[in-house]
């Protein structure tokens, strides 16, 4: 999956996960800036699952900011997923 | 006996504290909701945290729907095609209007259900009757299909399409709850009432519950948590009914080994209606008929 613009997903609100994603010209690989409230005991586990996200959607090169505000897995799935989708231009039935 | 649907709590679909704790509410029945508590711009979020939270969240055995998008819009068929594969409990329809709605609600459940291998009688349909139109069709409507086990009455969107004001005493709207209430129990079906949207009016939230229990209605959405236990309260059969009902069944049971159909107890000529009313009690309290 290419990333073709920028995108976001997710909200600041507790238990929620705020994401943005884009790919500048000239970033390659993964760069990854994690902010959490948590991040001392699960900042690893989060970026693994990003990173398997990202490697189930199959990116290569991408920028991410990530807010994190005690997310659980499922929540970090989804975030990451929607913002891939939009980042991407495959997002489906909605108005965004 | 079915499944218990005395409160459904609404569940914004958007909303991954209020999703993730759902089951914890005490709720009998979650309504994980993509339709108008998402925004136009976060509807591909709500459904694939929805779905993510389908897969991985426990609901400790409350029942769970998923209110979808009309298919009228460009969001109803996205729903469908994601959430289907989970086999949520149920499908709430929003603004069923004619047959010809949930004629088509099924015809596509069923295509997405055979792509998948999933039987069709597996995930059951409920749908809001929020329309001056779909009042007056509510009849045709709900004996449709075998899997129509729930109708709701949107209160909100019937003032509106009506063009008439939202009041407490709920006068507007009281035809159609009635309409769909007969609609429902003409069915064998459930009738789940409107929300109580006055979240700090407690005993207003009381009144209301115990008039729609006495029109017949089986349960009532919420849209808070603390609201929750008023309307247990209310559909759950007192310590005094228990007894009552108890007392009533059990010298049924003696009598009708006599071969005699009409009785009294404590004074009170009992028939089969009483008898009809009192083993629905028992079975709220959840006590075995069998072992009276």
């Amino acid at each position: 999956m290419k990333i073709i613009k920028k995108a976001q997903a997710g909200s600041f609100e507790s238990s929620d996960i705020l994401i943005l994603a884009e790919n500048p010209e000239g970033v390659k690989g993964r760069v990854i800036q994690l902010n959490s409230i948590v991040e001392k005991q699960y900042g690893n586990m989060i970026l693994k699952i990003v990173n398997n996200v990202l490697d189930k959607f199959e990116v290569a090169d991408i920028h991410l900011v990530i807010h994190d505000k005690g997310a659980l897995t499922p929540v970090i799935k989804a975030r990451m997923e929607t913002v891939l989708l939009r980042a991407s231009n495959n997002q489906k039935g909605t108005m965004y | 006996m079915r499944q218990k649907r005395r409160t459904m709590l609404y569940i914004p679909g958007n909303n991954p504290a209020m999703l993730i704790h759902g089951g914890t509410y005490g709720a009998d029945s979650l309504l994980l909701d993509l339709e108008d508590s998402v925004a136009l711009e976060q509807k591909d979020s709500a459904r694939i945290l929805v779905k993510n939270v389908l897969k991985n969240i426990n609901f400790y055995g409350a029942e769970v729907c998923v209110r979808i998008n009309h298919l009228d819009t460009p969001f109803g068929m996205e729903d469908l095609k994601e959430i289907i594969p989970l086999k949520p409990d149920a499908i709430r329809y929003p603004k069923t209007e004619t047959i010809d709605d949930l004629k088509r609600l099924v015809t596509v459940m069923e295509e997405i259900e055979d792509q998948h291998n999933i039987s069709h009688d597996e995930i059951k349909i409920h749908i809001m009757i929020e329309t001056a139109l779909g009042v007056q069709n509510v009849f045709e409507i709900a004996k449709l299909c075998h899997r129509l086990d729930a109708i709701t009455i949107g209160g909100q969107d019937l003032t509106a399409d009506m063009n008439i004001k939202s009041t407490k005493d709920g006068s507007g709207i009281d035809l159609a709850r009635k309409m769909i209430v007969m609609a429902a129990k003409a069915n064998k079906i459930d009738a789940i009432d409107t929300v109580f949207v006055d979240i700090d009016d407690e005993e207003g939230l009381r009144r209301e519950t115990e008039k729609s229990k006495n029109l017949g209605f089986t349960g009532k959405a919420v849209i808070n948590p603390r609201q929750i236990d008023i309307v247990h309260e209310v559909y759950t059969p007192t310590e005094q009914e228990i007894r009552k009902a108890y007392k009533i069944y059990k010298e049924f049971k003696i009598k009708k080994k006599e071969g005699i159909g009409v009785f009294a107890v404590d004074g009170k000529m009992v028939d089969a209606p009483v008898v009809a009313r009192a083993k629905y009690t028992l079975q709220l309290a959840h006590i075995n008929l069998q072992e009276i």
